[in-house]
């Protein structure tokens, strides 16, 4: 395991991605094939189930440290990364080894079928003899909470840089349910599929932010307006019969949506959209978070299907009749969209992207404003004569969001972070009034600076008044404005709201705690905006 | 009542009337050593170890000071003081209270391995002693010098190879000067910020044979940096100071790069594990030598650390002080 943990140190050293992807490709050249296959394994999302839980692993690490379980959780707390405590308050190794990648994992994999006392002995014999970092990646890869700071995409440049292979044919080839133990590098990854070119996609066009007044824009006429959906931005592929999906992370999702799989017989061979993936029950939306249970699981089951229905509003055309078309005007693409879509009913699983006339830019304002109603969250605007770029490019496609719901909160819990911000408090919990009592209503994340994260840590440790385990209730002083896209129902909460995609937008230092909102405020918002 | 307690001005003797290291305005101040936590403007008379005296004069301008030898003791109302080494920076010290047959000491900050420049830690045996907590948790624990040094060597030829700048960002009093001292002068030219190259000044006047440095000036040419290694405080580090040393690779020493997290957080190319503090073991071994049965636990995590003592037999009880540490970003312990 020395090469692949070499290789982990050599990427934690840096944030360049080009120097990981060199040294990715410098450890491609130097590994096995088998180690070689397993870490494209790992680093594409097929890790070894986890044999042990964490219970288990924190208390042998601290029994073999010497140390009473309150001080290894303490130790965890502040560190946030279980791996890395563990690999950190362990004694040293008391010898070295050097067995390969493979191994490690296969023992691992073995200590499924033992019985608990053994586990223990088997693990506790890895730990003896395993140097830090060694250890470390061994703890990682028994927890299965593995990553190394390089995405799959990342991992695909090295591997193409290695072999030579274009970066598209080798996502293709990576493609599926193939674990090494049922393939090897030369055939997973160098033979060549005859099929693999006509699922390769095209880069996604991407639009800034409109920041200014849309008047800048020019006439509005020379605009098409569309609303802007909040779902999974993708590519359909239809090409030989066959169908694609793609994701705007060039991530291959064909199997997570087998609701499009029938297009390869209603749309004619030769044709790319391009729209968004979005969860649609009788003809309106869905709240995204029914798509999000959906997107992490590893099989798509027919309850899934039945719970959260997926649909594409499509709103440009790449490829027609097997050309691409990328540098024909936004309108004249559009015309094809609307007529292919026309000629080739889709029982209602692709929608076309339904246009917004407004006759000026203050009529258009209003209809921004009215985004939510429409379950969407602002406008897309397109000039009309634009070409389909590739990439993130200023000038001919906007998204003009609707300005995010806002509401003063007080800061009661605080924990600390974990990975990047391990050791400081950035995970709060916010509560309103209702009478005198203050009630949790969310939790916020992100949206401080990291000298604003470092302000709030100083105080959180001077006015701590309990802790339960990582958590600790502070006075209630500071009040925050937290930002939300969305407002929603929920009974698992206490308060009865749920928002979506929460983040604090700023410390309202201005602002005794006494005026922070309340519940009622809450549930104002949740009359208006609630789904 | 005890030989020492804590009051809001610091750690006070009142059988003496002194204190040590406080952070208000005193009459008499016997301080540990000279990082600003520790050594503050406006007490009347400031008592410290020969070695410690020119950079706190240095800091803290005229003021009325006196020195004494390690060892030397000096007697206030029946109460006998000697200044003992810490081995956290040059001329850091312990501070050993004792009356009527009771010891008691103030550590200060402290670390047990020998760096080579600050006078080692010497153990001294007391009844009642005063420890710092800052790495007091299990997750800390330093390699030894020689092997870290070894992979500062290592990252500055390689960036020297490349032609690049090697900027090291560290405490301007005493970690600049141990990283001086340590690295391998063979590699290439060390300059300083201006910060660390005025302490150096006054250390070499006080006769402490340190290495060649050049203090990083706007005469300087922009090539004649390539390949040397610049040692700055970390308030110079990342903003536009850096600039005229492109292109660079950033490196910061201390203690808090033990945590993959903090390191990450830094956004450095690199992150050495080298702290002037001791670590978990340092703590521990420190608090066992001293055969104390009472420990105070101060700065750092001392909670943790005092529950832990007190697990292992000892009356200990946390207090709080005005000395820093706690959080790795804010200071470079």
């Amino acid at each position: 395991m020395k090469p692949f943990a070499r290789l982990f140190t050599a990427l934690d050293q840096t944030t360049k991605t080009n120097t990981k992807v060199a040294a990715l490709a410098r450890y491609f050249a130097e590994a096995s094939p088998q180690d070689r296959l397993w870490t494209i394994a790992i680093l594409s999302h097929r890790r070894p189930k986890r044999t042990v839980n964490t219970t288990l692993l924190r208390t042998w690490a601290a029994e073999l440290s010497g140390l009473p379980l309150w001080l290894f959780e303490e130790t965890y707390h502040v560190v946030g990364d279980l791996a890395e405590t563990i690999a950190r308050i362990l004694p040293e190794p008391e010898q070295q080894s050097d067995f390969s990648l493979e191994y490690w994992i296969h023992y691992i994999r073995d200590l499924g079928g033992l019985e608990e006392s053994e586990r223990k002995v088997k693990v506790a014999a890895a730990w003896a003899q395993l140097n830090y970092t060694e250890r470390f990646v061994f703890n990682k890869l028994i927890t299965g909470g593995f990553r190394m700071g390089v995405s799959q995409k990342l991992m695909t440049r090295a591997l193409s840089k290695y072999t030579g292979i274009d970066e598209n044919i080798l996502a293709h080839r990576l493609m599926g349910n193939w674990t090494p133990d049922t393939t090897n590098f030369e055939d997973l990854i160098l033979i060549a599929d005859p099929n693999e070119d006509i699922s390769k996609p095209y880069p996604f066009y991407l639009a800034y932010p409109l920041e200014e007044e849309p008047e800048n824009l020019g006439d509005i006429s020379e605009w098409q307006v569309e609303r802007k959906w909040d779902g999974i931005r993708g590519q359909i592929i239809v090409r030989d019969d066959e169908v694609f999906v793609w994701s705007r992370g060039e991530e291959l999702v064909t199997d997570k949506f087998p609701e499009f799989h029938s297009l390869a017989e209603k749309l004619p061979n030769g044709t790319v959209l391009d729209g968004e993936i979005m969860p649609y029950e009788e003809g309106q939306p869905l709240p995204f978070n029914v798509l999000q249970t959906r997107i992490g699981r590893k099989n798509v089951t027919k309850n899934i299907l039945k719970k959260a229905p997926v649909v594409m509003i499509a709103y440009d055309l790449l490829e027609y009749d097997g050309k691409d078309i990328r540098e024909k005007p936004m309108e004249k693409r559009r015309q094809l969209l609307t007529a292919l879509l026309d000629e080739n009913p889709t029982d209602g699983i692709l929608l076309l992207s339904e246009l917004v006339e407004s006759k000026n830019w203050e009529a258009l304002k209003e209809e921004r404003a009215n985004s939510r109603a429409h379950f969407s969250e602002g406008l897309m605007l397109k000039r009309k004569d634009s070409t389909y770029k590739s990439g993130r490019k200023r000038g001919d496609w906007w998204k003009w969001k609707v300005d995010p719901l806002t509401i003063d909160a007080v800061m009661i819990y605080a924990q600390r972070g974990h990975g990047r911000r391990a050791n400081l408090f950035s995970d709060f919990t916010f509560a309103v009034w209702d009478g005198d009592r203050l009630v949790p209503f969310t939790k916020a994340y992100s949206g401080l600076t990291d000298k604003e994260f470092n302000e709030i840590t100083a105080w959180v440790r001077q006015n701590t008044v309990e802790r339960f385990g990582p958590v600790r209730s502070v006075t209630p002083t500071h009040v925050f404005e937290i930002a939300f896209e969305g407002i929603q129902q929920s009974s698992r909460h206490k308060s009865g709201v749920a928002l979506r995609f929460p983040r604090i937008s700023r410390w309202r230092k201005d602002k005794p705690v006494q005026e922070a909102n309340t519940l009622e405020d809450l549930q104002a918002l949740l009359q208006i905006y609630g789904i | 009542m005890p030989l020492l307690e804590f009051t809001n001005k610091g750690i006070y003797c009142a059988q003496a009337d002194v204190y040590i290291d406080p952070w208000k305005k005193v009459k008499r101040a016997l301080i540990t050593h000279g990082h600003a936590d520790h050594s503050r403007w406006g007490h009347s008379h400031y008592l410290c170890t020969k070695t410690a005296m020119p950079v706190i004069r240095h800091r803290l301008g005229p003021i009325n000071i006196e020195s004494v030898e390690y060892g030397e003791s000096r007697t206030v109302n029946g109460v006998k003081f000697s200044f003992h080494p810490a081995g956290h920076i040059l001329g850091s010290a312990q501070i050993r209270a004792e009356y009527k047959g009771e010891v008691w000491v103030a550590s200060g900050d402290y670390k047990i391995e020998d760096d080579g420049l600050a006078e080692a830690f010497e153990p001294v045996k007391c009844h009642g002693f005063i420890t710092e907590s800052t790495f007091g948790m299990p997750v800390y624990k330093w390699q030894p010098q020689a092997e870290v040094f070894a992979e500062i060597n290592d990252w500055w030829r390689e960036n020297n190879a490349q032609g690049k700048v090697s900027i090291i960002s560290a405490y301007a009093l005493g970690k600049a000067q141990r990283i001086m001292q340590n690295v391998d002068p063979g590699i290439g030219r060390i300059f300083t910020h201006g910060a660390v190259e005025n302490i150096n000044e006054v250390m070499r006047k006080q006769g402490i044979p340190l290495v060649e440095t050049t203090r990083v000036h706007s005469t300087i040419k922009k090539d004649e940096y390539k390949g040397g290694l610049v040692i700055a405080p970390p308030s110079a580090v990342g903003g536009n100071w850096t600039r005229k040393f492109q292109p660079f690779s950033v490196a910061i020493a201390s203690g808090w790069m033990n945590l993959r997290g903090a390191r990450r957080r830094r956004n450095a190319d690199r992150g050495f594990v080298l702290s002037d503090h001791a670590d978990w073991d340092g703590l521990n071994q420190a608090v066992a030598d001293t055969g104390a049965s009472k420990v105070i636990v101060t700065h750092g995590y001392t909670e943790v650390f005092t529950k832990w003592l007190r697990e292992q037999g000892y009356e200990a009880y946390g207090e709080k002080t005005q000395f820093e540490s706690e959080t790795p970003d804010d200071s470079l312990a």
